[in-house]
């Protein structure tokens, strides 16, 4: 079975730090890590590869230095890597960015399985992974916790709610977006880390995916950020003291003020 | 300073220090507490393939590096010296059957040891035969195709915890010294078994054991090289495995500068950062310029082991003990700038202090370092 893993390179958010002056990320010399939560879908696939005999792939869109991400989940005992790199891919949100992920899984071929990690930690919406199977008409679990049972064309896996958790059976080929309970991510060896230096990195860009550029990059962004800000610190709470009448009426007017 | 490493070396630092880090930093103190042997790591470390870097590719490992080793060391060490050893000791343990080793006593150790399936242990010193080794009491006498081993070794690094052990032993007291032969002795052999487990000042993570033969016999095929040659595999093992003792001290004592000097900036007196007081710089200054210094003798030891050199006594010799009392010192002079704090287990630093006075003493005192530089400057001399 092929699987696909799609990683997404973010800042990494333990380290930084805030402008003050005009509460920006300061950016510069920010280390450039591997989504946290793609880390547990890695070391997912590679486990089921152990198990399994599987080939699996990452890919990730993003800029040329992305490839240090593919290298890294190379290193910890993926097999090939495609970094996905066009300018006319910039300012993709999640509708272009997964249209383009699936070109791209489409273009790689046969497949039995795509895992994600369950969102971004840059971004947060959760949104990719779906993305990604909706465009390619697959079927689809989010926040897997485990994998129970991996079947000739079908997987049974826990999918975690907010109390408890639901046990899923899905026809192959699929996608799963996991979250953190999954397992450990392991760290790369060093015999990964040398095969990692030495892989050879498949770049594809707009023209090998031959997409409609419409579909991709902004203008295959229907979303649009207006603006960027800071919330506004939340207003303290007022308690209303006295007898109950007298509250009742003061609070009244209160809500009166505040529609006006 | 750049020491010019490798790809391969620079790999092994990042690898190493990212385990250092994420993994061996927030349980040193644990193990520090409960003497538990880190087992947890030692699957790290064997995942990560670091137990290969002292076994030749041939026998399932990554390359025979003295520099490799001693690199991984020091970044180890930075986290936990206790930790460190454990794995520094199963090299120590490794290195015999790599020197002196036939193909066959190769294979059917080295590719265990390689994957950190098995780990290991060198056993000379007894009770009464440390400084002295020359005076070890323990006998292996041949009878037929094996030798029967009587006697007792102690403060064995590994003990009980590894599966090889290579000891020395008498094969012929009438010889002294020339009477010493080594063999490899596995854990589980009838007659081989292990005394209590002391209760250490430091690098309390590692295990620290009796080993005691009673009537224990191993076949003749776990004889080292040949009899009589018990002294000279010794002395050739630690003429590569001190620098990485020295490693370790070295890792002990730029973990300690390093938690010094973030304490300094942090630390608030007479309302400034401790760090803007000249008394402290100073000192930090020398802490940072002894660790360097200590590196650069290490590292270059360990390159003249690699290029093949085969006389490095006296390199070796001076790397073990210039390493290990910078790593005294500094560790002591970085408490100082913990102040009171520093005294309390409740912050890392007294542990650096501890764990680094053991580096002094083992694999040799510093006394016999001494002793060792003196008599090849005094060789030297006469040619």
């Amino acid at each position: 079975m092929n699987i696909i893993v799609c990683i997404k390179q973010v800042p990494e958010t333990t380290e930084v730090k805030i402008n003050p002056e005009n509460n920006t990320l300061i950016r510069e010399g920010v280390k450039s890590i591997i989504n946290p939560f793609d880390m547990y879908a890695i070391e997912e696939a590679v486990r089921l590869k152990e198990k399994c005999d599987s080939k699996v792939t990452v890919i990730t869109m993003g800029p040329p230095q992305a490839e240090v991400a593919l290298r890294e989940a190379i290193s910890m005992g993926i097999d090939e890597g495609i970094l996905i790199c066009d300018r006319a891919f910039a300012g993709s949100d999640t509708w272009a960015t997964s249209y383009t992920l699936a070109a791209a899984i489409k273009k790689i071929g046969e497949f039995g399985l795509i895992i994600c990690g369950k969102q971004a930690s840059d971004g947060d919406t959760a949104q990719v992974g779906p993305g990604i199977s909706t465009h390619l008409d697959i079927p689809q679990v989010t926040y897997v916790k485990k994998i129970e049972e991996v079947k000739d064309r079908m997987l049974r896996v826990e999918r975690m709610m907010e109390e408890g958790y639901e046990i899923i059976e899905i026809p192959l080929p699929a996608l799963l977006t996991v979250v953190k309970e999954i397992n450990e991510p392991r760290l790369p060896s060093l015999k990964g880390m040398m095969r990692a230096k030495q892989a050879k990195i498949i770049t594809w860009t707009q023209k090998e995916l031959d997409l409609d550029p419409q579909q991709i990059g902004l203008c295959g962004s229907p979303t649009q950020v207006v603006k960027i800000f800071t919330p506004a610190h939340r207003i303290p709470g007022q308690i209303l003291k006295g007898e109950i009448p007298e509250i009742a009426t003061q609070l009244v007017d209160l809500l009166k003020d505040e529609v006006h | 300073m750049d020491y010019l490493l490798s790809d391969e070396q620079k790999m092994i630092q990042e690898l190493a220090r990212k385990i250092a880090e994420e993994k061996i930093r927030p349980v040193a103190a644990k193990y520090d507490q409960t003497e538990e042997y880190p087992w947890e790591i030692i699957k790290q470390l064997a995942a990560a393939d670091l137990f290969g870097l002292f076994i030749p590719e041939e026998y399932g490992g990554m390359c025979t590096s003295v520099l490799n080793l001693c690199i991984a060391t020091e970044e180890l060490s930075r986290a936990c010296g206790g930790i460190a050893v454990c794995y520094a000791a199963s090299a120590l343990g490794t290195f015999p059957i790599v020197l002196f080793g036939n193909d066959e006593q190769k294979r059917k150790y080295l590719p265990d040891l390689a994957q950190g399936k098995k780990i290991a242990a060198f056993a000379i010193t007894e009770p009464e035969a440390g400084s002295d080794a020359s005076a070890i009491k323990t006998t292996a006498k041949k009878s037929g195709d094996h030798y029967i081993l009587n006697g007792l070794k102690h403060f064995i690094t590994n003990g009980g915890d590894a599966d090889i052990y290579t000891v020395v032993v008498m094969t012929d007291k009438t010889k002294g010294a020339r009477g010493a032969s080594s063999f490899i002795v596995e854990k589980g052999t009838p007659g081989f078994t292990f005394g209590k487990k002391e209760d250490k000042l430091g690098i309390r993570a590692s295990s620290t054991r009796e080993l005691v033969f009673t009537d224990c016999k191993i076949p003749k095929e776990n004889l080292l090289s040949k009899e009589g040659m018990g002294f000279i595999v010794t002395m050739k093992t630690f003429d590569i495995s001190r620098p990485g003792v020295a490693a370790q001290a070295l890792g002990i004592a730029q973990g300690a500068l390093d938690l010094a000097v973030k304490y300094a900036k942090e630390r608030q007196q007479f309302g400034k950062s401790i760090s803007s007081f000249q008394g402290i710089q100073w000192m930090l200054a020398d802490m940072a310029s002894h660790v360097e210094a200590a590196r650069a003798l290490v590292y270059a030891t360990a390159r003249m082991v690699d290029a093949g050199k085969t006389n490095v006594a006296k390199e070796s010799a001076m790397a073990k003990l210039f390493a290990s009392d910078v790593a005294m010192k500094v560790t002591t002079d970085a408490l100082q700038i913990f102040g009171g704090y520093g005294y309390m287990k409740d912050y890392p630093i007294e542990k650096y202090m501890r764990d680094a006075k053991i580096t002094q003493i083992y694999e040799g005192t510093n006394q016999i370092q001494r002793n060792i530089i003196a008599l090849q400057l005094i060789k030297e001399a006469i040619r």
